[in-house]
């Protein structure tokens, strides 16, 4: 087969396949039965358009391309299989910083061999083609963005900078928008640059774009960061098909499109969830007192403790049990500790079953990942608008590691922060125990009067320590 | 009408947008960080771009762009459909009737031994 019918047919061909295969498996990614085989397909869909990518470069030196991939693998590889399942977030948002990156390098490549090495007479644009100077610039700029966005999110989820709280530089807004206009600025006198003095231009611009990455992000809290990372990874599908139309890929086009359409989706649900605006996470501060700090003080007056024996007393004679983990659940790794207390509860006949709030832990369905590690049912794990009204009928709340996301002020205080974020109204069961390090404030940064509560006790420790305690209480029941 | 390569490639972005759209609107909540990743791994196909970057031997600024290109976008790749993989797995376990996890015995002794402490 000549090389000519390969590039115009059996190319394509493969593409087609391939964006089908996508298609199918984000189709199948949506449902709990077919995620798996959706994932496996959208894989060999990958697998496909990089042998087509492979074959329609025809002979050519393949010794990079081939060490690229074999180091890109090990790296992914061994990310992947070995970070731990409470750092889940964390990974996705490391591997969006390099999908984002890989795209603003590709626009970069083709710039450079095309604009500084062929040294062409005349302008950029003239030398790309108008259509693929811009999307070349535009690519770089959504690549360089996503990159460290991506990176600082990671940071922040991991604790770091200053914890997670947002920073807050004086006159932010101005000199974001001054970056934002200034890479503009840069990018368009790229485009019209002569060869030889665009290269500074570019270079402005990939800067600006770093820049704008961190400073976009770092006025966010830690709380916010699922919502960044899915809205960076909206950002890196974007950069991906800009790439595509810097080289004039179909297949990168429609991939793109689609993963960017997806993470904007994702991203505006994940909103909903917490009651607030895009724009509201996205200009930052969250968190930070301003001063107007809800009224009430922010010691802690009237908290009654108690330990594992009293818990595991009220346990005893419980009727129904509702469990509401939180981000302290993954950070103790206490989802297979957890599994056990309930299985002890089940076979005393205790009804147990889970509150999922839609943003408790660090992302979206992280407790369900979490939960699911342990075996936990399925069944037993209940949304928010379905386990709501089932709290005042419960003997026994325990709320594991999770703080705002069953906070009443939310629904009582219309001056507080987090003023109508829909909460689990686990104050409203008989007993509410809360698990928790200590009285520290949650990411939201704010008290929480349902530990004052008249039927709530703190059982102060490590989750999974406190539920090692519970279930050696239990058992001795 | 004739339509250029640009119109025709944005026609596509448009219409792939909508597509994306229309899917991500019915997933139930659970599977919203799977899917996060699993469409954060698909963004790699980057990497069909930066292999036809990377064609020579020759240590080039061009070459090298597009090498790191390839590294990067064969970690999100590779990287985010393991990760995926990972996580889906744990979903699909049916409820065996193995008693308990090798591990879990052992928590509640560590448990006893928390408490008599």
């Amino acid at each position: 087969m000549s090389q000519e019918i390969m590039r115009s047919t059996v190319v394509p061909i493969i593409y087609l396949v391939s964006t089908v295969l996508f298609i199918f498996g984000i189709k199948q990614l949506s449902k709990v039965k077919t995620a798996r085989r959706g994932n496996a397909l959208a894989a060999v869909g990958m697998l496909l358009a990089i042998i087509g990518a492979l074959l329609e470069l025809g002979t050519v030196d393949y010794r990079w391309i081939a060490g690229g991939m074999v180091l890109g693998t090990v790296i992914g590889a061994t990310f992947a299989i070995r970070v731990q399942m409470t750092a889940m977030p964390e990974m996705v948002a490391l591997f969006n910083g390099f999908g984002g990156i890989a795209s603003a390098l590709v626009a970069g490549s083709v710039y450079w061999d095309t604009v500084v090495q062929r040294a062409p007479a005349g302008t950029v644009y003239e030398a790309l083609g108008t259509d693929e100077a811009i999307t070349v610039m535009l690519s770089i700029l959504i690549g360089g963005i996503t990159f460290t966005g991506s990176l600082i999110a990671l940071f922040k989820l991991q604790g770091k900078l200053k914890k997670g709280q947002p920073i807050l530089l004086p006159a932010r807004h101005y000199i974001t928008f001054g970056l934002l206009f200034g890479s503009f600025v840069f990018g368009g006198l790229a485009v019209a640059a002569t060869a030889s003095d665009s290269v500074v231009w570019v270079l402005a611009l990939a800067a600006v774009s770093l820049i704008l990455g961190i400073l976009l992000t770092i006025p966010i809290g830690g709380a916010d960061m699922p919502v960044v990372v899915s809205l960076l990874n909206s950002y890196s599908g974007v950069a991906a098909s800009m790439a595509g139309f810097v080289i004039g890929n179909p297949l990168l086009i429609i991939a793109g499109a689609m993963v960017g359409a997806a993470g904007l989706i994702l991203t505006q649900i994940m909103c909903v969830a917490m009651n607030r605006s895009l724009l509201n996470v996205l200009v930052g501060g969250f968190g930070v007192a301003d001063g107007a700090g809800g009224g009430g003080s922010d010691e802690y007056t009237s908290v009654t403790s108690c330990g594992p024996e009293e818990a595991a007393m009220i346990l005893e004679n419980a009727e129904s049990v509702i469990i509401v983990p939180g981000y302290g659940l993954a950070v103790a790794q206490a989802q297979h500790a957890v599994r056990e207390l309930a299985d002890m509860l089940k076979a005393r006949g205790t009804k147990v079953t889970y509150g999922i709030h839609p943003v408790a832990g660090r992302m979206p369905g992280h407790m369900n990942v979490l939960l699911a590690e342990a075996d936990v049912p399925y069944e037993e794990l209940l949304e928010m608008d379905v386990i709501n009204s089932e709290f005042k009928n419960t003997d026994v709340v325990i709320i594991l590691g999770a703080n705002d996301v069953v906070n009443p002020a939310a629904m009582k205080d219309p001056s507080s922060p987090i003023a109508g974020m829909p909460i689990l109204n686990a104050h409203e069961a008989r007993s509410v125990f809360v698990v928790k390090r200590s009285l520290s404030p949650g990411y939201a940064g704010i008290k929480n009067e349902l530990f004052e509560y008249d039927n709530t006790m703190m059982v102060f420790g490590d989750a999974k320590k406190v539920l090692q305690g519970l279930i050696a209480e239990v058992k001795d029941l | 009408m004739t339509l250029g390569p640009l119109l025709i490639g944005i026609y596509v972005f448009v219409l792939a947008g909508f597509v994306g759209f229309e899917m991500i609107t019915k997933v139930p909540p659970t599977l919203h960080t799977p899917l996060m990743s699993g469409a954060n791994a698909i963004s790699g196909i980057t990497v069909v771009g930066a292999v036809a970057a990377a064609t020579t031997g020759a240590p080039t600024v061009a070459n090298i762009l597009g090498v790191l290109a390839i590294v990067t976008a064969t970690i999100n790749v590779v990287g985010g459909f393991l990760v995926t993989d990972r996580m889906l797995r744990m979903f699909g376990k049916k409820k065996k009737p193995k008693a308990l996890k090798p591990g879990a015995e052992s928590v509640a002794a560590q448990g006893r031994e928390a408490v008599s402490k």
